[in-house]
């Protein structure tokens, strides 16, 4: 597969780039082909990200140079990447939730007619016209609200070709898409193969790369480690290329079921609306249970709703065998119920506050020496303590938790808990978005507190890591648990059988 | 990230004592570095441009004018820090103060009075926290329409006029003296230090910073967050009532019709101390320098004799040039 050089849309040559007291990137290469799509793989942490902002020019690199559809290009800013045909599809996106697609779209270059007033006709014409070109069917009218996470990603792929988008770069489209929306975005990444644009893709999933891709440019710590066809490669040669080791995504042993365990946590009943269903689980002490489904099944509303943070309409909950009332997370934490939110940069972190601040926010009382002060030198110590028991990597207890990475960000949500007395854990979605190292020591960590007789319930849309840690899988379809799964009976074919019931999703 | 691991686990060259260089670099990130280099800026434009900007009598002058602003600015920084806003700290202060002087007059005890008056305007804080931690309401308006009620009330308590014959004693909140300061200044520093510990040293403080930094995250984490801003606002009206005993007794009378806009001063001088408008970032130290520039402002352009009118004028232009440059700081960190 030798191309010939003007297929080359984009280059990019010895990039360095430095913050301060991080060497962020070290003479980066990448190149893309008109029409190709090219994933960027590495490690949270590797560079990734700040690579594409350099590329759309919301960094400066300090040295090499972007070339861009034959001619050397220096990005100022972002308006001037995308004036130049660059399109950015951010994991958060940048649409008006208030504005329908068209108004999106043609949002800051509205037509307008010789009156000046806005020309709604032919916006929407120009729009439909583009989603029809990638097959794409959805309300043009509505605001985007009320679209699916995966339609308003569409919507912000339809804005970067309104705009003549060479070149669209889509940073983890897929963590948030079910299998089936996932498959729709290939297809239309297919269509815009063919329609000869290129896309940089970034994503954790190997076998999407493997899906979509034609070629691989790793990135490890910052450094080019090499550029590869999707042809010529596999699943571990590429990981050994991202962690610089031979690594399967193994999960700790499970240990053996004890059938005696106590019940700790018992959900007599539990409905969320009037005509919901209402369900019931119970979780063992030392046993991490699932909670498997599809995206949308209600998992971590179910879960929200156990500990106060969303209202119920009926609940009965028992803990370690008397009834108790949890009208708020400020109650479960009484009860020593923790919640490690499934967005942990809008749900779980405050972003602005140190690593010390985050750990301790709801345990002050811990730190209290002198009436009501607390001892900053002590909560300093244990802070690098419970930082040191999770393995949060980090300058210091002091260092803002917005600069660390996604493991280490996830790790200390999970500190703040052990560090009060929680021996119940819900995790929503643990591993979302962070690397293959990071995600094999928060199994490992799981483990190591179940073993020291927490119980963890863990939401998860992530097959092999449901089925690989679970010691017991309740499977959601449709707000509803329909069953739960022990022992053999956790195979991904049996949890996916039962949360589709018989339609033929794929698990992606 | 492996040398960073080492610094946390070797404490030697984590406590080696900090050169000039670091104690500067940390220094100049610390919230009130800039408002503080500001303060400076103003003090040096005041002493070149009037004769007697340095004399103690004016120094002290400007630190009793500046009291009444920076109290109620103690309970306007919770509120800003915790991602709110308290519009009715004006009207508040006004309530409270004609309470206690109309009390006092009709023959009770001064100190029931006073309890009186600062119990009122706590009341009105807590009112204020109830609709907004509680029912739910954005504290723009709650504390919008309290203001009208407040001065609402203070208008039909007064009938309109200001309540005169305040026992002579009572100037002292206004004027007295103590320890040769000035009992304006020292009340106004004694409710500083107060909020400085709660705010910096205890755990209701870094919840107002938490609520402020990601509401959502803190109440997942736990924290019983509806009575931290019922808390929050219940302090708003608390030093607004504290500012009316203080303005009250400096003026020996109950005008129902004072602190008009002060609302607006002591977010003026909130924000130009470094405190994010967005909650979660700032400092009560930031908040002391902030309303002490504006005081020097005043001050100054008076003793320049320049017209209130353009007065208006310069201190907008100032406080927009203060808030530019507090928010490119925050855009590169």
């Amino acid at each position: 597969m030798s191309q010939s050089h003007n297929q080359t849309i984009l280059t990019l040559e010895h990039i360095s780039k430095s913050f301060p007291g991080v060497k962020a990137l070290q003479d980066i290469h990448l190149s893309v082909n008109r029409g190709e799509v090219h994933a960027l793989l590495g490690e949270n942490g590797a560079g990734k990200s700040t690579l594409m902002k350099i590329l759309c020019g919301i960094h400066q690199p300090d040295a090499g140079r972007i070339v861009f559809d034959g001619a050397e290009r220096q990005f100022e800013r972002y308006n001037d990447a995308i004036a130049a045909g660059i399109g950015i599809i951010f994991q958060e996106f940048s649409l008006i939730p208030d504005l329908n697609a068209v108004e999106n779209i043609f949002l800051g270059r509205e037509r307008t007619n010789r009156a000046g007033l806005l020309s709604k006709a032919e916006m929407r014409h120009r729009a439909a016209m583009i989603f029809d070109r990638l097959g794409i069917d959805i309300d043009l009218t509505v605001p985007v609200r009320h679209l699916s996470v995966a339609e308003q990603q569409f919507v912000e792929i339809a804005k970067a070709l309104s705009l003549n988008a060479k070149v669209l770069v889509l940073d983890e489209p897929t963590a948030t898409l079910t299998p089936s929306e996932a498959e729709h975005l290939f297809s239309i990444m297919r269509e815009l193969k063919a329609h000869d644009v290129a896309m940089i893709f970034i994503s954790h999933h190997m076998e999407e790369i493997f899906a979509v891709c034609d070629r691989i440019t790793v990135l490890r710590d910052g450094q080019y480690v090499g550029t590869t066809d999707v042809a010529t490669t596999d699943v571990d040669a590429l990981v050994e290329m991202m962690v610089g080791r031979r690594l399967e995504q193994s999960f700790p042993p499970k240990p053996a079921r004890n059938p005696g365990a106590r019940k700790v946590l018992e959900v007599r009943a539990l409905q969320r609306y009037k005509h919901d269903p209402v369900n019931r689980f119970d979780l063992h002490e030392g046993e991490i249970l699932g909670f498997a489904g599809l995206v949308g099944s209600g998992r971590t509303e179910l879960a929200r709703a156990v500990i106060g943070a969303d209202p119920a309409h009926r609940k009965e909950v028992w803990l370690n065998g008397k009834p108790v009332k949890l009208n708020n997370a400020g109650d479960a934490l009484a009860q020593g119920i923790g919640l490690l939110p499934e967005s942990r940069k809008t749900e779980g972190l405050i972003l602005d506050f140190s690593i010390r601040d985050n750990i301790s926010i709801n345990n002050l009382g811990k730190y209290q020496r002198v009436g009501p002060l607390i001892d900053q030198g002590l909560e300093g110590r244990t802070t690098v303590d419970v930082m040191r028991q999770v393995g949060v990597k980090a300058p210091g207890p002091g260092t803002r938790v917005g600069t660390l990475s996604g493991g280490n960000q996830q790790k200390v949500v999970i500190a703040r808990w052990l560090n009060h007395h929680c021996k119940i854990l819900i995790f929503d979605e643990p591993t979302r978005g962070i690397d293959v190292g990071a995600k094999a020591e928060i199994y490992n960590l799981m483990r190591r507190l179940t073993a020291q007789g927490y119980a963890i319930i863990m939401i998860s849309s992530e097959l092999p890591e449901i089925v690989g840690m679970c010691d017991r899988v309740a499977v959601f379809k449709q707000g509803a648990i329909v069953t739960v799964l022990e022992d053999d009976a956790i195979e991904s074919n049996e949890v996916m059988r039962h949360a589709t019931a018989g339609s033929h999703h794929e698990f992606a | 990230m492996q040398p960073q691991v080492l610094t946390m686990n070797s404490p030697d060259t984590a406590k080696a004592a900090p050169g000039f260089a670091t104690r500067y670099k940390r220094f100049s990130q610390s919230p009130v570095f800039f408002p503080l280099i500001g303060l400076v800026l103003v003090c040096i434009a005041m002493a070149l441009t009037t004769e007697h900007f340095f004399d103690p009598d004016n120094l002290v002058n400007i630190a009793r004018q500046v009291s009444v602003n920076a109290i109620i600015a103690v309970g306007m920084t919770c509120a800003i820090l915790s991602g709110g806003i308290d519009l009715s700290v004006g009207a508040v202060m006004a309530l409270a103060g004609t309470l206690m002087a109309g009390l006092m007059v009709g023959g009770m005890p001064p100190e029931a009075a006073i309890a009186i008056g600062l119990g009122v305007g706590l009341l009105f804080g807590v009112a204020n926290g109830f609709f907004v931690a509680y029912a739910g309401m954005p504290p723009i308006i709650v504390t919008l329409a309290t203001m009208g009620i407040a001065r609402g009330i203070a208008l039909i308590y007064t009938g309109g006029y200001p309540i005169d014959g305040l026992p002579d004693w009572f100037a002292f909140f206004g004027s007295g003296r103590v320890l040769g300061l000035q009992a304006p200044v020292l009340i106004m520093l004694l409710v500083f230090v107060a909020a400085y510990v709660l705010l910096d040293h205890t755990p209701v403080g870094r919840y107002i910073y938490a609520i402020g930094g990601n509401e959502e995250a803190t109440r997942l984490s736990g924290v019983r967050v509806p009575r931290y801003k019922l808390l929050v606002y219940g302090l708003s009206g608390l030093t607004a009532s504290i500012a009316g005993l203080v303005l009250t007794s400096r003026l020996m009378s109950g005008q129902p019709n004072a602190g008009v806009s002060f609302e607006l001063d002591a977010i003026a001088a909130v924000v130009m101390g470094g405190t994010a408008i967005s909650g979660g970032r700032g400092s009560i130290v930031g908040t002391l320098i902030g309303a002490v520039m504006l005081g020097v402002l005043n001050n100054g352009l008076n003793m320049m004799g320049v017209s209130p009118y353009v007065q208006n004028i310069i201190k907008g232009v100032i406080i927009l040039l203060a808030i530019y440059i507090s928010r490119e700081r925050t855009k590169r960190r």
